[in-house]
């Protein structure tokens, strides 16, 4: 990296962690999703992100699929898998303690890594980036476009999230089903239905998250572990529940991974972000922005 | 120890030493069994970490992720010191199991402040950032490539070089931990715990200082733990960041909840099926035995909450 001024890099590093940071955006808001409605914490959140690089490679490289329509088929399958998982998983178990849920999530976490690895192996696929190859400068940083792609993805996801809560009726269903299952109960609103669609909803967040990223990042079936681990990271960071700020935390982890990674040890990357993770949990559980009077009202 | 739950307790104690005594007997005979022994001493060494985790998770009812991390911090603070510091494994490892219950103390005293979900997480992550550091701290754990020329153990001039001199030594430590263990559980600080399982906040209000006793039930099981990794390493004599990941953290929770949760025996019991479940039954499926593992879990977790030990008392 010899020419390349100290300022330049550090715009490097900032770039690398807004890409990444996105994808952790993503995998936080996931959880949120499904915590909103049912306070289960998805320990399968990262698999959902894996499934959707995986199935993505295996629909637009291996059977030659155009990239749009090959987006859709992976949203799809990746969907099902939420719903079915919660229908044969958690619904069954809808009374069970936090510490049975916790073993369940984990269960399909294994089963679907397990999974993964029967349909694809242990090698890392590649999927090529979705529009040119080639880096262009941006103030002495070199910028992929798919950086630009995976950015431009999360604040899409983040615009469609906030119309379909705040402006659909099925939308704002869920939140009453988040707010108070019993009152939305008896308001005519099928909360069980809220419960699966949360899952779907989550699963597709996740598997958009796979499919932006394999460009950059290659995919593999056990990255989902570290990758729902550092989401976990950004959505207690922003407030668990709060899509805003599961969006600016996730920036904020990809961050500090990125200039960990340049500025003090590549290997310690991974353990910065869950460095943090522990200080936040120790400190303000309740996370940068969210209020403790509703941590305590969600006491587990 | 006048109750009488804990009178049976120390009987299947009692008929477990006497089963453990003769088994080598009976399998050593059998050319085809005769490698039982060794995956005995695993399930000796795995069966330490997982009446430690039985008593967090099943008598407190908190979860622990990162059982695998004190395991290997036992394992590595023991491997390095004999193999690069010349020490004996007899000085290593109290070195090891005091620093290990040190780091767990620091760990568990905010950790378990946390409830369910949150503190799942924070023993996950706690994991995760051990693994790192093995793989990481080159100079002394060897990095990926793992720490190698461990002695083995010896006591005086007896030198414990076969698998069964080592199954004796293992079992041994079993005993010894699952005595004092038992004692825990039907004392005063076993009750506590139950009661802390069933509510804490009616624990607390009875005036049982429910934070102290989950703080120390946690040392305990990382002390167990690390014990185990001192075995293992030198039972092994070879270490790498492999056998400490998060996998490993689930397969030991996996091992508890399969056997039952609510019971020291149920952890021995799913302790012995998965460690020849893995070793043995499993090995036509190769890799694909994660497949069969999260399926196996899924279906007890399910159908089976309290586990398998939960058969045996109905029947």
């Amino acid at each position: 990296m010899e020419g390349i001024s100290f300022s330049s890099q550090l715009i490097q590093y900032a770039i690398t962690g807004v890409t990444v940071g996105s994808i952790y955006a993503l995998v936080a808001i996931g959880f949120n999703i499904i915590y909103n409605v049912t306070e289960i914490i998805n320990f399968a959140q990262g698999e959902f992100v894996m499934l959707g690089g995986l199935f993505m490679v295996f629909f637009a490289t291996v059977m030659q699929i155009p990239l749009l329509l090959a987006f859709f088929l992976t949203l799809t399958v990746v969907i099902a898998i939420g719903v079915m998982m919660e229908r044969f998983a958690i619904f069954p178990a809808k009374n069970a303690s936090v510490l049975t849920m916790i073993i369940i999530t984990i269960a399909c976490s294994i089963l679907l890594k397990g999974a993964a690895m029967y349909g694809w192996g242990k090698d890392p696929f590649m999927l090529a980036p979705f529009s040119d190859r080639k880096a262009f400068v941006f103030v002495g940083a070199a910028v992929f476009p798919q950086s630009l792609w995976i950015l431009g993805t999360t604040l899409i996801v983040v615009f469609l999230l906030t119309f379909f809560y705040k402006r659909t009726r099925f939308g704002r269903a869920m939140i009453a089903s988040s707010d108070n299952p019993d009152a939305a109960q008896l308001m005519g609103i099928d909360v069980k239905t809220m419960v699966m669609v949360s899952f779907g909803l989550s699963a597709a967040v996740g598997a958009v998250a796979g499919i932006v990223i394999t460009p950059i990042s290659l995919m593999e079936y056990d990255r989902g572990a570290l990758l729902g681990l550092k989401g976990f990271g950004a959505a207690v960071l922003g407030g668990l529940g709060h899509f805003y700020g599961a969006v600016l935390a996730g920036f904020m982890v990809g961050l500090m991974e990125s200039f960990c990674a340049g500025l003090i040890s590549s290997g310690y990357k991974d353990a910065a972000a869950l460095v943090v993770l522990l200080l936040v949990l120790f400190l303000r559980p309740s996370g940068l922005f969210g209020s403790k009077e509703v941590m305590k009202m969600k006491e587990f | 120890m006048t109750t009488t739950a804990g009178k049976k307790d120390i009987r299947v104690l009692i008929w477990l030493v006497a089963g453990i005594a003769i088994f080598p007997a009976l399998v050593l005979n059998v050319p085809s069994f005769r490698h039982y022994v060794d995956i005995m001493v695993f399930v000796g060494i795995f069966s330490l970490v997982n009446i430690g985790l039985s008593l967090v998770m099943g008598y407190t009812g908190q979860v622990s992720l990162g059982q695998a991390a004190f395991f290997g911090l036992g394992a590595y603070v023991s491997g390095i010191l004999t193999a690069k510091f010349g020490w004996s494994p007899w000085a290593a490892i109290p070195v090891g199991v005091v620093l290990t219950g040190m780091v767990a103390f620091v760990v568990g005293v905010p950790s378990l402040k946390l409830k369910g979900h949150y503190l799942a997480m924070a023993t996950l992550g706690f994991g995760v950032i051990l693994y790192v550091v093995f793989n990481e701290e080159v100079a002394l754990t060897g990095g990926p490539s793992g720490l190698a020329d461990i002695p083995g153990i010896a006591i005086g001039p007896w030198e414990i070089d076969t698998s069964l001199k080592y199954y004796y030594l293992v079992w041994a430590f079993v005993f010894a931990v699952l005595l004092f263990s038992i004692n825990v559980i039907h004392s005063r600080v076993g009750r506590a715990l139950r009661s802390i399982h069933g509510s804490e906040i009616a624990a607390n209000a009875m005036g049982v200082p429910t934070s102290s006793y989950k703080t120390r039930i946690f040392v305990i099981s990382a002390v167990y733990a690390s014990l185990a990794g001192a075995l293992y390493t030198h039972y092994m004599t070879f270490l790498s960041p492999s056998s400490f990941d998060l996998f490993w953290s689930i397969k030991f929770l996996m091992m508890v909840v399969v056997g039952g949760m609510s019971s020291i025996w149920g952890a021995l019991l799913g302790t012995c099926l998965l460690t020849y479940l893995s070793n043995e039954w499993l090995h036509m499926f190769h890799d694909f035995d994660v497949l069969i593992y999260g399926l196996v879990l899924l279906l007890i977790i399910m159908f089976l909450p309290k586990g398998l030990v939960s058969l045996a008392r109905k029947g």
